[in-house]
């Protein structure tokens, strides 16, 4: 990441931004108060949710992060802005929450309240003013410390019961054992999705690697699987599975069918082929010839130069390789609800069928944030390991 | 050997793998209705084996202009951040922008679809939105690297020459940039066939309407009929970009040596 300009002018963006999150927070809903899980809702503004004290209260960080972002550069000064938007985003979610427990005890236990648009606008732009403010920092720990503050925050106000009110959270209460079920399904199909890509898309970029002529066409093949919009592709192996199971019915005592988990993985394992192969093939070649060569001139067999010499030197490469893989994997899986494979896709499009939007949203976000944990997870993990950001 | 320009030109055209996919694609889209009832064996008895919501060049016609539409906007969009952030007056945001994509681009393509919806209802609308969303950042990461691709000894030519900034952008940075730009507009359009895909899931008429119709109704025919399609179009699309970037790199060096 490249690091910030010291400059001397004000910066514009976090200003913007606090200013779209003034106009939420004064004209846009905060939330919704619905007479039930299904039909729509009356919205209220925060102040007409809460009185005085929470419009005042987001009022003041709103400020904090304008003056902060108005003053000269000093040191950790974008550290600060961090926190304060963190602490914008922290308030949102609680105020929410506190705003729908009131509402809840007002009205009958049918009544459900959902965040309004003025609460999201507020929400993205905390969120932004905190990815500007880390992206401009330029010490690690002023980069780090605000995002953790963030999680942490968020993670004691679901903890704490905060957010229990929410109608978001009264579905997940609803159903948690089904979420576990389906959490640890999206897991079991992307862990499997990801181990069929690594085995063949490794061997397909070591071959690639080894037999640089045929890495072309290699390539190509691969591409246009890429290129098949990925619900077809979950969708085009039903049809040749249930023609080999009716062939072959032995096949189905091994679980293999048409639809459900098997033709899910073979399709996230398919999507990954390239993107793995790719990656192997690109880090194999980042190794210099001449530390091949020697290795070769010390009498290392094709064996140990892939194991002592290539693959500890293309290490970084290969990590990163594996983090965009899971990560795109993470998200295809949601698909897999749609071949009765089950994951999380299944209260998303469960959700769009009833229109029960706060279902939907469990699953969209739940898909979000858990991708978004792989890749953060993983970037830490290199960081740790290879001493140098991932890019 | 011997034979004339055009005949040259035909003949190459027909060696490209785009005309042949292409030529597969048309006809199966204006063929599928007279195709369809014959492909019973393929199926169990007695399943419906014609797509009667919508034909098929209707499907093509709605699902390309969505995803066309989308990806006009979502280029000019991706477009401008992308030299914003590479003037004087943007560089400051060029960090934010380039982490904002990477995080943007973890968020799977359903989950932001399934988003829009509260807000846009079902239909064309939640999809368009969603395609422009996550048809930017690709064409703002293939913006990005390729303007930073410019060496900087040609941008200071470029200025001893008496460029204006606006002039050094339009005739110098944008075409010497134009192949990794346009890798970037071809995987977001590459993207957003697949999305307008998933779009049928939320109410939009495109070629995933067979499939999401074929795979809730438990009708394979329309599952096989529509992923066909769809996948040639895809690839359709991805080839004939393929073609142009071949195009676009050919030509500039052709285009010097014969100033020279």
């Amino acid at each position: 990441m490249a690091a910030a300009r010291p400059g001397g002018r004000v910066d514009a963006l976090p200003l913007l931004l606090a200013a779209i999150a003034l106009a939420a927070v004064a004209f846009g809903g905060f939330i919704v108060v619905a007479p039930n899980r299904l039909l729509s809702g009356a919205p209220l503004t925060l102040w007409q949710a809460q009185g005085a004290g929470a419009p005042a209260a987001v009022l003041t960080l709103l400020a904090l992060i304008a003056t902060l972002a108005g003053l000269r550069d000093f040191r950790f000064r974008w550290a600060l802005i961090g926190l304060a938007a963190g602490a914008l985003v922290i308030a949102a979610m609680a105020l929410a929450g506190l705003a729908a427990a009131a509402h809840a005890e007002d009205a009958g236990r049918l009544t459900r309240v959902s965040l309004g648009a003025g609460f999201w606008t507020l929400l993205a732009a905390g969120l932004l003013i905190l990815a500007d403010a880390v992206g401009r920092e330029r010490s690690l720990p002023g980069k780090v410390v605000p995002v953790l503050a963030t999680g942490l925050g968020m993670a004691l106000l679901m903890a704490g019961g905060t957010l229990s009110q929410l109608s978001l959270a009264r579905e997940y209460a609803v159903r948690h054992q089904a979420y576990l079920h389906e959490l640890l399904r999206h897991l079991e199909l992307t862990g499997a999705g990801l181990a069929l890509a690594l085995l063949i898309g490794g061997a397909i970029g070591l071959m690639a690697y080894r037999r640089p002529r045929r890495a072309g066409s290699v390539f190509a093949v691969l591409d246009i699987v890429q290129t098949i919009p990925s619900l077809a592709l979950f969708a085009l192996l039903i049809g040749p599975l249930t023609a080999l199971t009716a062939l072959l019915p032995g096949l189905r005592q091994l679980g293999i069918s048409g639809i459900g988990p098997f033709p899910a993985i073979l399709a996230l394992g398919l999507y990954g082929l390239l993107p793995v192969a790719r990656g192997v093939h690109a880090g194999l070649s980042s190794v210099p010839n001449a530390v091949v060569e020697a290795a070769r001139g010390m009498g290392l067999t094709e064996a140990q130069i892939v194991r002592h010499t290539l693959v500890p030197l293309a290490l970084p490469t290969l990590f990163q390789t594996l983090r965009i893989t899971l990560v795109q994997l993470i998200g295809l899986a949601v698909l897999a609800a749609l071949i009765g494979a089950g994951g999380l896709g299944t209260f998303i499009f469960q959700g769009l069928g009833q229109t029960a939007v706060d279902l939907v949203l469990l699953g969209a976000l739940s898909a979000i944030v858990l991708a978004l944990l792989a890749d953060i997870g993983l970037r830490g993990l290199a960081f740790l390991l290879f001493r140098r950001p991932a890019r | 050997m011997n034979a004339g320009p055009a005949a040259d030109g035909a003949s190459r055209l027909l060696r490209r793998p785009v005309f042949w996919v292409g030529a597969v694609f048309l006809a199966l889209t204006f063929g599928m209705h007279a195709l369809a009832p014959h492909l019973g064996f393929l199926f169990p008895e007695g399943a419906r084996l014609v797509y009667t919501r919508a034909s098929f060049p209707e499907l093509v016609a709605s699902h390309a202009l969505l995803t066309g539409a989308a990806s006009l906007v979502a280029i000019a969009i991706g477009l401008s951040a992308a030299v914003f952030a590479t003037r004087p007056a943007g560089r400051d945001y060029a960090a934010t922008l380039e982490m904002l994509s990477a995080v943007a681009q973890t968020f799977p393509p359903v989950a932001v679809l399934a988003l829009a919806v509260p807000s846009l209802g079902y239909g064309a609308l939640p999809t368009v939105f969603a395609l422009v969303l996550y048809g930017v950042l690709p064409v703002m990461g293939g913006a990005l690297a390729g303007l930073g691709s410019v060496p900087g000894a040609v941008l200071d030519a470029a200025d001893g020459a008496g460029f204006t900034p606006g002039g050094r952008l339009w005739r110098i940075e944008l075409p010497l940039a134009a192949p990794i730009i346009l890798a970037g507009i071809r995987t977001s359009v590459t993207i957003g066939i697949g999305t307008a895909t998933i779009g049928s899931t939320v109410g939009a008429l495109t070629l995933g309407s067979p499939i999401i119709d074929g795979l809730s109704g438990d009708n394979p025919a329309f599952v096989l009929q529509g992923t066909v399609l769809v996948a040639l179009f895809a690839v359709t699309v991805d080839l004939g970009f393929g073609e142009v970037e071949r195009a676009l790199v050919r030509q500039p060096s052709g285009a010097s040596s014969r100033t020279r």
